[in-house]
């Protein structure tokens, strides 16, 4: 039921990638206990590069504000790494659906700390709004009691952080850098502003 | 260099501070020479925008010299004179497309503090609070302009700084503001409420764009006087101004009104109260009588700043009426460059609004004496190098 699966089954496109088993027996976020965030924004370029900015993985480091490492050993690859209050966490994921300039949906491998997937699809807007960009993310935190209460507090937190993630993305697609002000002077108790990066 | 800092409610002075630096590579550095205090400034100083901090940097309305570009600046070079508008625009974004320039999707950095609010995010502004950026404002030596080939305008005649300096903001607000009451040429009444500086120039944007007759309302004697200068009809706020709008349009009413004034408008002692009491976060008195006074399909244009939720507003009065309302913080790019036209061909004069000069050093005490109209201030014009 892992959102990746559910385009593959809608999406009469979708293909499943040479040398893969089939992707659906390999479900990351089993059974109904994922949470799932969606979240868009509307960006004034083709689908065609925005679809290939986000699918060289590392790309997303400029867009992702929260700190995080991805490395892409190979071209469905990824190993990503983002610090948390507890410590850091990491894990495997990989590419089981790629359509060029439409979509790419990812789950993270067996094994990952917090079993994830998702999907960021490309759609033209009416007229000449530009590209819809829609990621839908799913993730089971660890279980249990402090898993519940985690699963609570996140949830708002990882929407946002999606939100954010696109927002940044379009700001740098479009006008070409994020807007910033940390580094710029203030005065009394704030010396230098703690603006946003 | 030296800066106005917010220090609290009614409290601002002129601090030391660092300079600024280049930080993104479309940006660049202005040594302001000149810079001016705007009635907006006001909702800031009084602590009724929410999201301005301590520390933070005063000022939208400035102007200088290019002394640093970012490495991805093509149109500015460093020595270039500039003008530089209040709100900060991509150029690229779809808004800034159709030219709604003050809606840019990608200016502000703190979309979320605007969205929680407002639904969605506005563009940047210099110095007024962080809802709209947290950007360092202008009341000071310098300034880093985001941005840069998008925003400020190059200035290539010797025109004096205070001729040019109000292509900042007032000039294109109050242009825009007339704009929006789709005046008929020879036909259209229009009624200004506040004859503050951007009141002047919608009267005179009204004018310049056809308007048979202004009515000035204002409770000031030398504002309703500048007024008159203009060619307007004044009213003093204290009458009934309902029925001498209807004596002075045939009984008509208006065709059009600006409301020049926004969210602290004087005049209503249940407005004041609840204000206070934070029981509503605007004093909407013009607006409401704004709308009750124009004329039936007629139009409603605010360039006043309100900031959250308005009170008691007779908006069956403007339903039943078919009136349109019209508002928005001023497209600013769309008008610089036709104003500033204008301007050089002698249609008018902008420094005719300044009544203080003053060193901004001193603009902590220019600040009170331009809220409570003390020695007839109207416009208060600071020189960052004294």
């Amino acid at each position: 039921m892992a959102t990746a699966d559910r385009i593959t089954r809608r999406g009469t496109q979708a293909r499943v990638l040479p040398g893969r088993k089939n992707p659906r027996a390999k479900i990351a976020v089993p059974g109904n206990r994922g949470i799932k965030v969606v979240r868009a924004v509307t960006i004034r370029k083709p689908a065609a590069e925005l679809y290939a900015f986000w699918r060289e993985l590392p790309n997303l480091m400029q867009v992702i504000h929260h700190p995080v490492t991805i490395t892409a050993p190979t071209r469905d690859e990824s190993h990503w790494e983002v610090s948390a209050p507890f410590g850091s966490v990491e894990w495997d994921a990989i590419i089981i659906n790629d359509e060029p300039d439409r979509l790419i949906a990812w789950r993270s491998r067996e094994g990952a700390q917090v079993q994830n997937a998702g999907t960021v699809r490309f759609e033209d807007a009416p007229g000449d709004e530009g590209t819809e960009v829609t990621v839908a993310l799913e993730y089971n935190p660890p279980g249990g009691k402090l898993g519940a209460a985690i699963a609570k507090f996140t949830r708002d937190s990882a929407s946002s952080q999606v939100y954010d993630c696109l927002r940044r993305l379009k700001a740098l697609m479009e006008a070409g850098e994020i807007p910033t002000t940390k580094g710029q002077p203030a005065g009394g108790p704030q010396r230098v502003r703690k603006g946003r990066k | 260099m030296k800066a106005l800092v917010w220090m609290g409610k009614k409290n601002v002075e002129v601090q030391d501070v660092d300079d600024p630096k280049i930080l993104r590579p479309r940006d660049c550095i202005v040594k302001i020479t000149s810079t001016a205090i705007c009635g907006s400034d006001i909702h800031l100083y009084n602590g009724y925008i929410p999201t301005l901090e301590k520390g933070d940097i005063l000022g939208h309305e400035f102007m200088g010299e290019v002394v640093e570009v970012g490495p991805e600046v093509r149109k500015l070079k460093t020595g270039d004179r500039v003008v530089v508008p209040f709100t900060i625009s991509c150029g690229k974004c779809v808004h800034c497309a159709r030219q709604q320039f003050s809606v840019c999707d990608n200016t502000n950095p703190n979309w979320h503090l605007a969205e929680t609010v407002m639904g969605f995010s506005p563009a940047g502004i210099f110095g007024y609070s962080h809802m709209t950026g947290g950007y360092a404002g202008g009341q000071a030596q310098y300034a880093r302009v985001p941005h840069a080939d998008v925003g400020p305008i190059k200035i290539e005649n010797d025109l004096p700084d205070e001729k040019v300096l109000f292509l900042s903001d007032i000039f294109p607000t109050g242009y825009m503001a007339a704009e929006n009451c789709d005046i008929v040429r020879g036909r259209s009444v229009v009624a200004v409420w506040g004859c503050g500086p951007v009141g002047q120039f919608a009267i005179r944007s009204a004018f310049l764009l056809g308007a048979a007759k202004v009515i000035a309302i204002d409770s000031v004697p030398e504002r309703r006087a500048m007024a008159e200068a203009a060619g307007a009809f004044t009213i003093d706020s204290g009458a009934d101004v309902m029925e001498e709008l209807k004596a002075h349009t045939g009984g008509r009413g208006p065709d059009a009104s600006i409301d020049a004034v926004g969210m602290e408008a004087h005049g209503s002692a249940y407005d004041e109260v609840k204000q206070t009491l934070k029981m509503e976060t605007d004093r909407p008195f013009v607006l409401r009588q704004a709308l009750r006074c124009t004329r039936k399909a007629g139009n409603v244009s605010v360039p006043g700043v309100y900031s959250g939720f308005l009170d008691k507003m007779p908006f069956g009065a403007a339903m039943n009426k078919g009136l349109t309302i019209k508002m928005g913080q001023t497209h600013m790019q769309k008008y610089m460059q036709p104003l500033l036209k204008l301007i050089e061909g002698g249609k008018i004069d902008p420094s005719f609004v300044v009544t203080h000069r003053v060193p901004l050093s001193k603009a902590a005490k220019a600040y009170p004496m331009f809220i409570e109209k003390r020695d007839k201030c109207i416009k208060v014009v600071l020189d960052p190098a004294t």
